[in-house]
């Protein structure tokens, strides 16, 4: 039975969502000069749309709960077997529940503004509104005349798609969802998804102060509640993209934490022109200056969010992307959404742009506000020169707009793409934030400048050399890269003990500053120096056609057979299963039942069961000794699914405090594929015999007659004996025991079985009984395999530790800033 | 006001560099054989090709050559113009390779032979459009 009513209710609340955010923001507009009437009209409508919003969400949290695959959303991400943590993830699968959760960000966002800061409530909340309208029409789904408005999550399966079985069947339900893409099955795409779509919707707050600024005429007066906003958006973006970093590095297989990938790109530009806004109008409020810039980079913050969610949701990527986003036909409304914020924000500036106090005199050298000035510039030359590069497919749409083909396609080498210049700007930033920090806390002058920066210059130098002579950092650009950052931390250490001693709240640049900079040693350590453990020197050239340079960073391992790598010794011990009970369990002692979650296993003669944690999950059990023996043991993954065909390769790790050990499998024999056997070949054995099966030591140790084969009983008439055969593996025994049955008397079966890691099957042939004999027959094929890539990642813990302290930092600045703020709020000093 | 203007050529500058190298590193969409008058002309960066692999009459790709070590494999792709190419790429075959409806290669031609760096894949995704229903 389809259940309309659910759906329909949701419809109405995706309605009401949407008409409430346009009144909201029309009353909120009429109450921009401190009109209560309006605005507390406003806020009313403003709690209705929330408490619309969030009916939205556990509406399509029911539909994914009760498993209701009559709904095209639930049916396409989520299925039975989904676990309830994972259902939640249904939400950023698709992009109908992605704008939800950014709604209800935003929603929740705009109480806590209402309820802080009452000055500010109607022109803020009236930028805050008009997101939500634009966001709630993309979750609209109404058709007026022939356009499309938004694609609604309450859709019936058999509204969307055209299946023969709903002309034969409208009311036919799927059995069973698709389920969720196995790369989101993973507790960091749990969390790491909602902190970026919280900083997403931070975004809008310091540009909605901004914008409400300007309409009220308080050009200048929004930089205060603004600032500890802008802070906490960019803490919360940073620590959102670091987490998608630190998911790619564990769960995808393109063997690192960034990969320039577009979407990765267009969340890292606005984060750097959000930290230059953020820097600017700190100098503002210092000194005055800088207000016009500060006005600009918060706009174009916001836009360039804006621009990213175009940019990763119109399908304008197309190739140019492994994040597949499927088009809903939005892209005409995003550009919509895109334009009326830019156009609106522009339209005030200019607007204002004579009201705005024109800048001092010359800006001197020595002064504070020039270091910060270039550090801004330097921010936002690096957001740029990955914007340009990221925009490709862009000049590609418009040209093809404009009537010729440019067939521009991305970058191919990242490297001299995005790292290097990243790098070279990075040197600057380095320097910069350990030289603005003197001139931020010290008068200084000609005089003083050497004194105050020598000894941070010495020490850091001395530093760097010994990394660099230990190291063996022979690159230029990364060791002057390497100095850059040594000489920050050493400037910022030295300031922050100078403030610290003093008062440890004015203490948030100096440990944002170290953070950064540690973050960058850890990048040049981990990318520059990561060595390949796998470059398989030994192999031949397979074909000559091959140029010689091309890379052999894989290495072939077969089943139980060691091979040298390195420091290494490592051994592919077998593909395992991973279970509640026991962990990791050998996949060929394993049977399958009915129930898909349960395999069965024998002991002696009986079974015992156990629970899979996830069916679709397989691990190579891969082993690595060193001199002093085993050192550790990697499980690298393959999840295979199905519903999707997908087959999703995940490395495992080995975290050591200098280093990480990289492990990932690039691929292994298709399960699918049926096996190659060999011509059986047939050997004539007595009872105790030693032989060889595919150059195994196998002993004949007794054969024994049985009564009951995989637990059915056998006729009265039918006899029935197996062979046991103990084979000697590499490292382990192994027993075979094929199975000989005679039926009714007169038919033969043969029964055999297969040892997986050392690649044969055997079966008995004849029984010579005259001659105390059996006749075996055995067939091999190829050993199992892995290819896998193994790398060594120096040095990566600093960029961790780097990030923590950058969050550190960032909630000393936002907490100062935020006292700040209420102590001139509670005072009334300032217009509130 | 001087050194305000010289600033602000300074940035100019670098950002018409950065457009300037911007251009210089991406790469094109082309076919087999514009991709072989490049090569010819001398141009050394990788280009994209899109295209297909050819499938027989049963269905089966053909034209795919593994390595003994498996580490590296040759294989045939037809491009939009229906150019059938040998390509060889050094790297393992991709698990679901021959599953892909489409695929991309990013690389360049030496004499003969395109050699690919990289391989991206377009796999017939159930989850986009049109699952198959069965009762």
């Amino acid at each position: 039975m389809i259940h309309y009513f659910e759906g329909q209710l949701g419809h109405v609340f995706v309605i009401v969502a949407f008409v409430t955010s346009i009144v909201s923001a029309y009353a909120f507009f009429k109450g921009r000069n401190s009109d209560e009437t309006w605005s507390s009209f406003g806020v009313k409508l403003f709690y209705v749309h929330s408490i619309a919003v969030l009916g939205i969400i556990a509406i399509l949290f029911y539909l994914i709960s009760n498993h209701y695959f009559e709904y095209h959303y639930v049916y396409s991400h989520s299925s039975k077997t989904l676990p309830a943590y994972y259902q939640i993830s249904c939400f950023w699968e698709g992009q109908e529940g992605s704008f939800l959760l950014w709604m209800f960000w935003n929603a929740l966002l705009g109480i806590l503004l209402i309820n802080t800061n009452k000055f500010w409530k109607a022109p803020v909340m009236l930028i805050m509104s008009l997101t939500q309208v634009f966001l709630a029409s993309m979750i609209l789904g109404v058709v007026i005349l022939d356009m499309k408005i938004g694609s609604s999550p309450f859709m019936l399966l058999r509204e969307v798609i055209d299946a023969p079985i709903f002309k034969t069947n409208p009311n036919f339900i799927p059995e069973d969802g698709n389920g969720l893409n196995p790369l989101l099955q993973n507790y960091w795409m749990v969390i790491h998804p909602p902190t970026l779509f919280l900083g997403f919707a931070t975004t809008v707050i310091p540009f909605a102060y901004c914008i409400g600024g300007l309409i009220i005429g308080k050009n200048k007066e929004w930089i205060r509640p603004a600032l500890p906003w802008a802070q906490f958006s960019a803490m919360i973006l940073g620590v959102g993209i670091l987490m998608g970093a630190y998911w790619a590095y564990e769960t995808l297989n393109f063997g690192g934490y960034w990969n320039w990938d577009p979407v990765e790109n267009a969340i890292y530009v606005p984060w750097l022109v959000l930290v230059a806004a953020i820097h600017v109008m700190i100098a503002y409020k210092k000194s005055g200056s800088a207000l016009k810039l500060s006005l600009i980079l918060v706009v174009a913050t916001f836009v360039l969010v804006l621009y990213a969610t175009f940019l990763t949701r119109s399908g304008i990527l197309g190739n140019a992307s492994v994040h597949s986003f499927t088009d809903l036909g939005l892209s005409g409304q995003l550009l919509i959404y895109l334009l009326a914020f830019l156009t609106l924000a522009v339209f005030l500036i200019i607007k204002r742009w004579k009201e705005l106090p024109k800048s001092k005199e010359e800006v001197s050298t020595y002064s504070r506000e020039f270091w910060i000035f270039m550090g801004a510039t330097v921010l936002c030359l690096m957001a740029f020169q990955v914007l340009a590069g990221t925009s490709i497919p862009v000049y590609n749409s418009i040209a093809e707009g404009l009537g010729f083909e440019l067939n521009m396609a991305p970058a191919t080498d990242t490297y001299s793409a995005y790292s290097l210049p990243q790098l070279l700007l990075s040197i600057f930033l380095a320097i910069l934030s350990g030289t603005g920090q003197f001139f931020w806390w010290k008068k200084i002058d000609k005089s003083k400048l050497k004194a105050e920066l020598a000894i941070p210059f010495v020490v850091s130098l001395v530093i760097s050399a010994i990394i660099i002579a230990i190291g063996k950092v022979t690159d230029p650009y990364y060791a002057i890269l390497l100095i850059a950052c040594m000489y920050s931390i050493v400037a910022n250490g030295k300031i922050f003990f100078g403030i610290a001693k003093s008062n440890i709240q004015l203490s948030g640049g100096s440990i944002t500053h170290i953070g950064v900079a540690m973050m960058l040693i850890g990048i040049l350590f981990s990318s520059g120096y990561s060595t390949i453990l796998s470059k398989n020197y030994t192999s031949m050239v397979w074909s000559s056609e091959f140029p010689e340079e091309v890379n052999r960073d894989n290495l072939l391992l077969f089943i139980n057979e060691p091979r040298q790598m390195g420091e290494y010794s490592m051994i592919y011990k077998g593909i395992r299963k991973k279970t509640k009970e026991e962990g990791f369990v050998d996949q060929n002692e394993l049977s399958l039942t009915l129930n898909p979650l349960r395999v069965a296993r024998a002991q002696g003669d009986s079974y015992d069961t156990l629970t899979l944690i996830n069916p679709e999950n397989s691990y190579f059990e891969v082993e690595y000794h060193n001199e002093a023996g085993l050192a550790f043991t990697l499980f690298p993954r393959v999840q295979i699914n199905d519903a999707m065909d997908m087959i999703v390769y995940s490395p495992d790790i080995k975290r050591k405090v200098s280093a990480d050990m990289y492990t990932h499998v690039r691929t292994f024999p298709d399960p699918e594929q049926d096996v190659e056997w060999s011509e059986p070949k047939e050997i004539k054995v007595t009872i105790g015999d030693q032989f060889f099966i595919n150059d195994y030591v196998a002993t004949l140790d007794k054969m024994e007659p049985i009564s009951s084969i995989s637990g059915d009983e056998l006729d009265i008439n039918d006899v029935a004996v197996k062979a046991v055969i103990n084979v000697q593996g590499e490292y382990s025994d192994y027993q075979a025991e094929p199975i000989f049955v005679i039926r009714n008397r007169e038919f033969v079966g043969r029964i055999d079985d297969e040892i997986r890691d050392l690649a044969f099957r055997v079966s008995i042939q004849n029984i010579i009984p005259q001659e105390n004999a059996v006749v075996l027959a055995y067939q091999t094929t190829q050993k199992d395999w892995i290819i896998m890539e193994a790398v060594k990642k120096p040095w990566i813990n600093l960029l961790w530790i780097g990030t923590f302290l950058l969050v550190i930092g960032f909630v000393v600045a936002i907490r100062r800033r935020y006292i700040e703020f209420m102590k001139i709020r509670d005072k009334g000093v300032e217009v509130l | 006001m001087k050194s305000k203007y010289i600033f602000a050529i300074i940035v100019i500058a670098i950002a018409i560099v950065i457009v300037v190298s911007m251009t210089g590193d991406a790469s094109s969409y082309v076919t087999f054989s514009e991709a072989k008058e490049l090569s010819q002309k001398g141009y050394q960066n990788s280009i994209h090709v899109v295209g297909e692999l050819p499938k027989t009459l049963s269905g089966e790709i053909s034209g795919i050559e593994e390595s003994p070590d498996k580490l590296s494999f040759k294989f045939d792709m037809v491009d939009e113009n229906g150019f059938r190419q040998k390509v060889l790429y050094a790297n393992p075959m991709p698990t679901d390779f021959t599953r892909s409806e489409q695929v991309v290669i990013v690389g360049a031609y030496n004499g003969e032979n395109f050699i690919a760096e990289k391989i991206l894949l377009k796999c017939p995704s159930k989850y986009q459009e049109d699952p198959e229903f069965t009762s």
